[in-house]
């Protein structure tokens, strides 16, 4: 007979969970900002800003017109008082960053150089960082990238988004919108009419990118959103891993983050895009936090191609996020690998679609969502095989881990499959971190924070693993930061 | 000399349900102590009490460990006093490496002993010359804590992390149950290798013949939640003829 399972209570849980956001501190700049409120007249402004040509200012017109008659989306188990899209501010920028236009890395205001070195992104080509070039995006502008004469020796293109809109107009053309059109749905066509910085990526043909590309996003304004664009094209044959890593200040208001990521892989090539996702969470009664809500998607466009997502969410109040794949090309194949952490009162809505059009393709979901305190989990995900999509392949593992006697997980699979030849595969799991589990760790001389820190990352080790290694062990001091607490 | 572990007129409960009641025990440093007593008489909820585990509420008595009231001590202060436990039902981490797991133990107790901790190099031959010792699966060592091991595979694995901890009081509950022949033999040598004048044992059995080859210096009968006869190792074998009988009459 096994010992009975005892679960956690919720003061024990409260005592484990308890977390210390370690990037809540505001930047002290003169800060160049729009009024609050949205109009077509805020739209021009920004375009203006950004020295925009015309066409992508008559781009983001239409879709602020269609953003006018959309309602927000309902349909994600996520709770929060309604958006006054009047009251935020949709453009800020240090205005150090704006003046004279971009800078030399040795040009940096010392203020945004030092916040970055506080967040442990030193801008500078340095040894030690020489296998990761970095795109530094400070609310609306990116104030920085490292790396780009290095990696245009090889014809790739790693710079801010406003700056490929002026060097590389014919690349933005071409694909802007092709994978999420500003239709696609209200947040997305709010970030079509509204988007500031982001990143731009282009691997030439037959090129394997020699360094991790990365973006840091930072929120420093108060009521701002930030609206980034990241667009990453890989040719023929080419490979690129890319990541992005996010935080902002601890403050009590909700701040809205609606970015739109948008990638295409062409024939034999391979994208890997992986997030470490840390915005303010809110604090433990669920005031203020970010509210992140993101359109991410990749285009298969090309035979063979390979697109595979990872992320690792701990931060935002709110997570609303569905990294999909249209695996169009024949044999490309998609991946999606999430381990998402709800803690407090935080909520997660994330999951993925992985849309079969060509033939002989696969595809890999592995969720792992970590339930503490009162956070609600839920996997939102679709696997859609089209008609003419045959020998589709699907594996989809969804794991939750429950924290304490509040916290929830739901699950929420869509399957919608049309064609006969289709084999897909599903599994499922809910398990509590048990006090067997606790008591087995502490009886060896283990910390009980140490001890959840242990067990939550043995949990997401199947995700963690698909993470490039330097930031791999960041993600898993992430996560056992996450719960972390003062036992008393 | 005070006994490594002395516990006096000890009353537990458990969810509300006394299951420990009266019960005294001494085990002098070095010595090795066998407990046998019928199912559900409260072997492992003793065992448990002796680590601290949380819902094993003292009502009654007293432990002392090395002279010292531990009652109050958390499981890992104990542990890192030298405490350990072998589990009757050892539990699975999933995802957490063997090995890594074995090595944040080491470290947190050497940590808190001031001992500079062990680095992957040291603690790769340490667990090494243990796994040889035992005869155990380098497999095993690389693969999620316990997660899929088979009952004797869980049961050595246990045994493996006692070696490697070198505990000063080791308490084994059933680690005999489930072990096949070899199993049991070469358990029992890593134990018998292991006892010394500085380190004493708890062994929670069933079966005599385990007790052929861990011979203990004394037996104890634990039922209905107190022990109820001691002596020496024929106790044991007189039990294996006999059996438990009825209970001793618990006064009011
Ligand atoms: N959490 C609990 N709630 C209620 N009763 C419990 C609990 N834990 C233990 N018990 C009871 O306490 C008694 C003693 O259990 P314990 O596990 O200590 O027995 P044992 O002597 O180790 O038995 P076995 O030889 O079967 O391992 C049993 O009747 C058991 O059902
Ligand atoms: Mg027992």
């Amino acid at each position: 007979m096994p010992e009975q399972q005892r679960t956690l209570g919720a003061a024990e849980v409260e005592r484990l969970v308890e977390r210390e956001y370690a990037y809540g501190f505001v930047t002290d700049i003169e800060t160049e900002r729009v009024p609050p409120g949205l109009s077509e007249d805020v739209i021009r402004l920004i375009s203006e800003k950004k020295e925009e040509p015309q066409w992508l200012l008559d781009w983001r017109l239409r879709a602020y017109e269609i953003w006018q008659g959309m309602t927000e989306p309902n349909w994600a188990k996520v709770s929060y008082p309604r958006i006054d899209y009047d009251e935020i501010s949709y453009y800020a920028a240090p205005k150090s960053a704006v003046a004279d236009g971009p800078k030399s890395l040795d040009d940096i205001d010392p203020e945004l150089r030092r916040t970055y070195e506080k967040l442990g992104i030193p801008l500078v080509e340095q040894q030690r960082l020489a296998g990761v070039a970095v795109d530094a995006v400070f609310d609306s502008v990116s104030v920085a990238t490292t790396f780009k004469e290095k990696l245009a020796e090889l014809g790739v293109i790693f710079c801010s988004f406003s700056e490929a809109v002026k060097e590389h107009p014919d690349l933005v053309r071409k694909y802007l919108g092709t994978v999420v059109p500003h239709t696609d749905n209200f947040f997305a066509s709010l970030n079509s009419a509204v988007f500031s910085d982001g990143s731009f990526v282009y691997v030439p043909k037959g090129v394997r990118c020699p360094m991790e590309l990365s973006t840091y996003f930072r929120i420093n304004a108060s009521e701002t959103g930030q609206f980034e664009r990241t667009l990453i094209i890989a040719e023929e044959g080419s490979y690129v891993s890319y990541l992005e890593g996010c935080t902002a200040p601890m403050r009590d208001e909700n701040q809205l983050h609606a970015a739109v990521v948008e990638l295409v892989a062409l024939e034999d090539a391979r994208i890997k895009y992986s997030t470490v996702q840390n915005w303010y969470p809110g604090d433990k009664n669920g005031v203020g936090g970010i509210y992140n809500f993101v359109t991410k998607r990749g285009k298969c466009a090309g035979a063979r191609s390979h697109i595979s997502w990872t992320q690792v969410e701990t931060g935002s109040a709110i997570t609303w996020k569905y990294p999909s794949c249209i695996l169009l090309g024949d044999d490309s194949i998609g991946e999606f690998y999430s381990v998402a952490l709800t803690a407090n009162r935080q909520q997660a809505d994330t999951g993925t679609k992985m849309i079969h059009i060509g033939k002989n393709t696969k595809s890999t979901i592995i969720s792992k969502g970590i339930s503490a305190g009162y956070g609600q989990n839920t996997y939102r995900g679709q696997v859609k095989v089209l008609p003419g999509a045959w020998n589709a392949r699907n594996f989809s593992q969804c794991d939750s881990l429950l924290i304490g006697p509040d916290s929830g997980a739901h699950t929420v699979p869509y399957i919608d499959v049309a064609n006969p030849d289709a084999q897909l595969e599903h599994e499922a799991s809910t398990s509590r971190i048990g006090e067997d589990q606790l008591f087995y760790c502490r009886q060896r001389g283990i910390d009980p924070e140490e001890a959840v820190s242990l067990i939550v990352n043995g949990f997401a080790r199947d995700v963690l693993s698909e993470l490039p290694m330097e930031f791999a062990v960041e993600a898993q001091k992430l996560l056992g930061v996450s719960l972390e607490g003062a036992v008393g | 000399m005070t006994p490594l572990l002395q516990i006096s007129g000890l009353h537990v409960e458990v969810e509300g349900r006394e299951i420990l009641r009266g019960l005294d025990l001494e085990i002098p440093l070095g010595e090795t102590h066998a407990v046998m007593g019928p199912n559900g008489s409260g072997k492992s909820t003793l065992a448990h009490v002796i680590a601290g585990r949380e819902g094993y509420e003292i009502t009654r008595g007293v432990i002392r460990y090395g002279g010292e009231d531990v009652s109050e001590l958390e499981p890992e202060e104990r542990a890192r006093k030298g405490v350990f436990l072998a589990f009757q039902y050892p539990v699975e981490i999933p995802g957490v490496n063997n090995t890594y797991f074995l090595k944040a133990a080491v470290n947190e107790i050497r940590k808190h002993r001031s001992q500079p901790e062990l680095d992957a190099v040291d603690f790769l031959s340490l667990m090494r010359d243990r796994v040889k010792l035992l005869d155990f699966d380098e497999d095993l060592i690389k693969r999620p804590v316990n997660e899929g091991f088979s009952g004797g595979e869980k049961k050595r694995n246990e045994i493996l992390q006692m070696t490697v901890l070198e505990p000063t009081l080791a308490v084994l509950d059933e680690t005999d149950s489930g072990l096949d022949i070899d199993a049991l033999r070469i358990v029992a040598e890593g134990v018998n290798r292991m006892r010394s004048p500085e380190r004493s044992f708890l062994v929670i059995t069933h079966y005599q013949r385990l007790l052929n080859h861990i011979v203990p210096d004394r037996v104890h009968v634990l039922q209905d939640g107190r022990i109820v006869e001691s002596g020496g190792g024929d106790l044991a074998l007189r039990l294996e003829a006999e059996g438990y009988g009825k209970p001793a009459a618990v006064p009011a």
